[in-house]
């Protein structure tokens, strides 16, 4: 006979039993911090044990990834109210408002503006927007500065310089309108060299360059008109945004499969030389520099469709850190989160993992190339800032459309039509 | 009813005590929960919510045509599972039932696909299927077939069928080994006998495995069912659903009403919908299955 | 020449021909699929030995220059020692308690009398066919944290059982259905209780079913992280594919690490199949054939 009865339920209760033991006990004073920037790990510890002897006083960083994983977990802590004492929200505004309101998120007003604001001017501007919730929100948010921004990214373009010079382009000199795109495009395209590259498997991506292109074509205040309903999606203008996608399409300047790669394999793409231009955020260099680090690439402004209008690029807080105002020592996270954003912090942050960090005073020691994105900051603009949004099933349904012109399976027309009777219904849901 | 039978029956239900014990707390009960919600307007994260009553499901059956179209390529990716897939399956297996040379090796081979992780599958078939440097379309061209190259997982035309590929090549080894299982349990005296009165294979496939197999087929395609329906993973790491909706799935389609439009109530009666389907689906099956084995 | 023994000798020439190519396309046909199963592992094997930088360019079945040492980082970087022996307590306890409790359960469906059975067995086999999870893990969640299971290794655990029971119950009581009734009746004669027939008599007979379930619930718990991202925090209790996620990250991927610990992590579970494979032939069969 095999183990007897006894032996095998003993061992499988003992199993049992002792998987009763929890982590472990912490020192009241633990500041506990929830993040999802794998990347950033290795920094965190680093600076973690640097407060701790600094200060004396114990921070532990615990990773979720991937990051659909971190913001589960993080929804799912605020309903047992088990948040730790700093973590980070991702999603859209309206999600952080939900947040705020349910009274799971610290005002972190007062702190910032003390001693003259001391705090608050450390920042970017910009940086501090995404976190700010501003008089006659449309979320119905008590006004004031709920997150602390780490770092600062925009999403914006990048060419590769050798590639151009391959073309008969001069590598210094991107193209600024839509025409010199489409021009530079043909040269490219007769060098035989693959164009453009971005990750529009994720939707949001298409969302950015759409709402780029959109608020440089017709003006940002026509656009926020549009969210309203004020303007409809057939006007003209939108039909010509969405013009310039098909534009893209039938000139082939997609790289091949583009419309369903995420943005990963873009980089890759990008990296091994297979495109001339990429449509990507800031973090790109940390990707480049391991991928290709002899890649000679510049960044660039999205070209101006209209050029009485200023080109609109989404910037500011990459990531940001809220305080749990459940929490029984907000006083030492906050403490702990005005040292993160101390210059000697930001820099080591910016060195290690090559992000632009949300300090001003900061820029100094950063790579060249991370200081074109930065200096294109003052285009930055981003959706927790509009004071209107779109509703999510219009913005999907605008996105995927979009997709379906890239491969040709839809007129700009067509679709412009479709988005406006979708947001005419979802309207009329509201309303009853 | 007297003690001894009271006693009895007290032992006979400690039996399934623990199973239902567990079953209640952590599938019933979040089950449960989830039906609460799906009659709200709950967005995940605030305390309050609104009872909406069955707006949510009516909105469902009336008014999202997405939903339906991702049931449709569900239904696509299922079919294809049970025929080119399970089809594999039954000739690798019928191939491998004979003594033939290197059969062990051939079954741990099989079930190596199901064993890799979504990362590894994603990374290789979108290299495979990549429009420009892809293994698929430099093969088409070495054979002389340049006309076919394209990106497979951005053409409309092509995408869902792509993904299809992907998800029956990393599932026929678990309807490899099941068909397998079920061949070798056939007495091979059967097969001997037919043999000798001169049948010919397909004769002997007909007669004799086929019948035999019928109670393997069922299992085999409940199971294919079940699993295709649910896939998700495949899609996210290759298409995100995409180009348009054209490899939209329940799955994906939850997940973004719940994540991406922050309607946890919506999604949960999407969630219940669906599951109410596959019930049914499996529950016809297992009927039919029943019915065909009295025949 | 004998015309019959010539046409005798054709005939035989041709029967073995067919045999021969019918055999050659056979072999031909299998060994084009096992390459197309074994070509990802491989792929994955060889990119672990590449660097980030050729990972991508370098299109050679093995690289001119292995980097091993990717192997030994990669090991301690994610602290895969702890990990591995993490995912080793949670699959034995998860695999144990499973086939424990669904054959007890199956065992009873199967032979056991009691008001209800047919109801309960259907109920329980219903949830294998319910795609609840998307949503319902926010109320598990919630539960768990109710029961001060959050963070805890049984919280990790007992959910797992419980969704690895479904499939159990189902697979054993087809088997224990088709077990030849003799050799219990005789036992309960010689005065053995039901708990004696079950333990020592019926359970031993349904090896290659249990084994089948060991090796579908090995792969399941082995490669689970959503659960563990959603009910532990501390690191210390954490799984294997919390590791891997130590190289994925937000925006950089290190995938030379990445496949290394990929590898890692496949090695045992395919060599726990080779083990465990000739029993679930077996096992497989009995369950399904009659199921």
């Amino acid at each position: 006979m095999g183990p007897s009865i006894k032996n095998i339920i003993s061992l499988f209760l003992i199993l049992l039993l002792s998987g009763c033991g929890t982590g472990q006990k912490q020192d009241p004073n633990t500041v506990t911090v929830w993040h999802w920037m794998s990347d950033r790990e290795e920094t965190f510890e680093i600076l973690a044990q640097r407060y701790q002897q600094e200060t004396g006083i114990t921070v532990k960083f615990e990773l979720f990834a991937p990051s659909e994983a971190y913001a589960q977990r993080v929804k799912a802590s605020a309903q047992t109210n088990t948040l730790p004492d700093i973590f980070g929200i991702l999603g859209e505004k309206r999600d952080f408002a939900s947040f705020i309101k349910s009274g799971y998120v610290a005002d972190l007003t007062e702190e910032m503006n003390i001693e003259g604001s001391a705090w608050k001017n450390r920042f970017f501007e910009k940086a501090l927007a995404v976190n700010e919730f501003t008089e006659g929100n449309p979320h119905g948010v008590q006004p004031g500065m709920y997150g602390v921004p780490l770092d600062v990214t925009t999403i914006q373009m990048v060419y590769n310089k050798k590639l151009y010079t391959q073309a008969g382009l001069d590598p210094d000199a991107p193209p600024k309108t839509w025409e010199q795109f489409i021009a530079h495009c043909q040269k490219l395209k007769d060098a035989g060299i693959p164009r453009f590259v971005s990750g529009f498997g994720e939707i949001w991506m298409i969302d950015a360059l759409a709402s780029n292109l959109a608020m440089n074509l017709m003006g940002e205040d026509k656009v926020f008109k549009t969210y309203k309903g004020e303007v409809p999606y057939t006007d003209p203008d939108w039909v010509r945004v969405l013009s310039l996608f098909k534009q893209m399409a039938d000139e082939k300047i997609l790289v091949e499969g583009g419309v369903t790669m995420v943005n990963k394999t873009a980089e890759q793409t990008f990296a091994n030389e297979r495109a001339a231009y990429a449509f990507n955020g800031s973090w790109c260099v940390n990707v480049f520099k391991g991928m290709n680090p002899n890649l000679q690439y510049a960044a660039m402004l999205p070209p101006a469709v209209n050029v009485s209008h200023p080109v609109k690029i989404w910037g500011g807080a990459g990531s940001s850190f809220m305080v749990n105002k459940q929490s029984e020592r907000r006083a030492g996270a906050v403490q702990f989160l005005k040292w993160m954003t101390d210059n000697a912090q930001q820099v080591t942050l910016a060195k290690e993992t090559e992000n632009l960090p949300s300090t001003k005073s900061s820029l100094d020691d950063i790579l060249p190339i991370l200081k074109e994105f930065a200096d294109d900051m003052d285009n930055a603009t981003h959706p927790n800032l509009y004071p209107v949004h779109e509703s999510p099933q219009v913005t999907e349904a605008f996105d995927k459309g979009i997709q379906s012109i890239l491969i040709g399976e839809k007129t700009p027309q067509a679709l412009a039509e479709e988005v406006q009777k979708l947001k005419e219904k979802e309207s009329r849901k509201k309303s009853s | 009813m007297n003690l001894h039978k009271l006693r009895n029956l007290i032992g006979n239900y400690l039996f399934v005590i623990p199973a239902l014990v567990l079953f209640f707390t952590f599938s019933l009960y979040p089950f449960f929960k989830v039906f609460q919600l799906s009659v709200t307007d709950w967005d995940g994260i605030s305390p309050t919510m609104h009872y909406v009553g069955f707006e949510n499901f009516v909105d469902l059956f009336t008014d999202n045509p997405v939903f339906w179209l991702s049931m449709k390529n569900a239904g696509y990716v299922t079919f294809l599972a049970l025929t080119a897939q399970n089809l594999l399956a039954l000739l690798l297996a019928l191939l491998c039932d004979r003594e033939i040379k290197g059969g062990n090796v051939y079954r741990v081979i099989f079930y190596m696909p199901p064993v890799l992780s979504g990362i590894v599958v994603g990374l290789i078939w979108n290299w495979i299927y990549d429009g420009n440097y892809g293994l698929l379309n430099h093969f088409l061209e070495f054979i002389g077939l340049q006309e076919f190259t394209r990106a497979w997982l951005s053409d409309s035309k092509t995408a869902l069928t792509a993904v299809s590929v992907i998800h029956m090549w990393k599932g026929f080894g678990w309807g490899f080994i099941i068909f397998l299982a079920g061949l070798q349990s056939i007495p091979r005296e059967l097969y001997e006998a037919a043999r000798v009165d001169g049948a010919s294979s397909w004769v002997v496939f007909k007669n004799i495995t086929a019948p035999l197999m019928i109670p393997v087929f069922m299992l085999v395609s409940i199971l294919t069912i079940l699993g295709t329906m649910q896939i998700f993973d495949i899609i996210i790491s290759t298409t995100g659903g995409g180009p348009g909706y054209h490899t939209e799935v329940p799955i994906t389609r939850i997940l973004s009403t719940m994540i991406g439009s922050s309607k946890f109530g919506y999604a949960s009666v999407m969630g219940v919908v669906f599951g109410l389907i596959l019930l049914a689906i499996s529950m016809i099956q297992i009927h039919v299955s029943r019915m065909m084995r009295q025949v | 020449m004998d015309p019959v023994s010539v046409t005798d000798n054709l005939e035989i020439n041709y029967e073995k021909i067919k045999r021969v190519t019918v055999s050659f396309f056979t072999h031909l046909f299998l060994v084009v699929v096992s390459v197309s199963c074994i070509f990802p592992l491989w792929w994955a094997f060889a990119s672990s030995l590449k660097t980030q930088e050729t990972v991508f360019n370098d299109l050679s079945l093995f690289p001119k220059n292995p980097q091993w040492q990717n192997y030994y980082v990669a090991w301690t970087k994610a602290d895969f020692g702890l990990y591995f022996l993490n995912s080793l307590f949670y699959t034995v306890t998860v695999v144990l308690g499973v086939i424990l409790i669904s054959s007890m359960a199956a065992y009873a469906f199967s032979r056991l009398q009691f008001p209800g059975r047919n109801a309960l067995f259907l109920v329980l086999i219903s949830t294998m066919m319910i795609p609840i999870q998307s949503a319902s893990i926010i109320p598990l969640f919630v539960l768990l944290n109710k029961l001060h299971l959050i963070n805890t290794q049984l919280g990790y655990i007992l959910p797992q059982i419980n969704g690895g029971l479904a499939l159990g119950i189902f697979l054993l009581k087809t088997f224990f259905d088709d077990l030849p009734k003799e050799l219990e009746d005789s036992a309960r004669i010689d005065g053995c209780g039901r708990f004696r027939v079950y333990w020592h008599i019926a359970l031993p007979l349904a090896r290659p079913a249990i084994a089948v379930l060991a090796i579908f619930n090995i792969l399941a718990v082995w490669n689970e992280y959503l659960l563990a991202m959603l009910v532990l925090s501390s690191k210390s209790l954490m799984p294997l594919q919390r590791g891997l996620m130590v190289f994925q990250g937000a925006h950089i991927t290190q995938y030379p690490l990445l496949m290394a610990g990929i590898v890692i992590t496949v090695l045992p579970v395919l060599a726990v199949y080779l083990l465990l494979q000739k029993h679930i032939i077996k096992g497989i069969t009995a369950g399904a054939v009659k199921g």
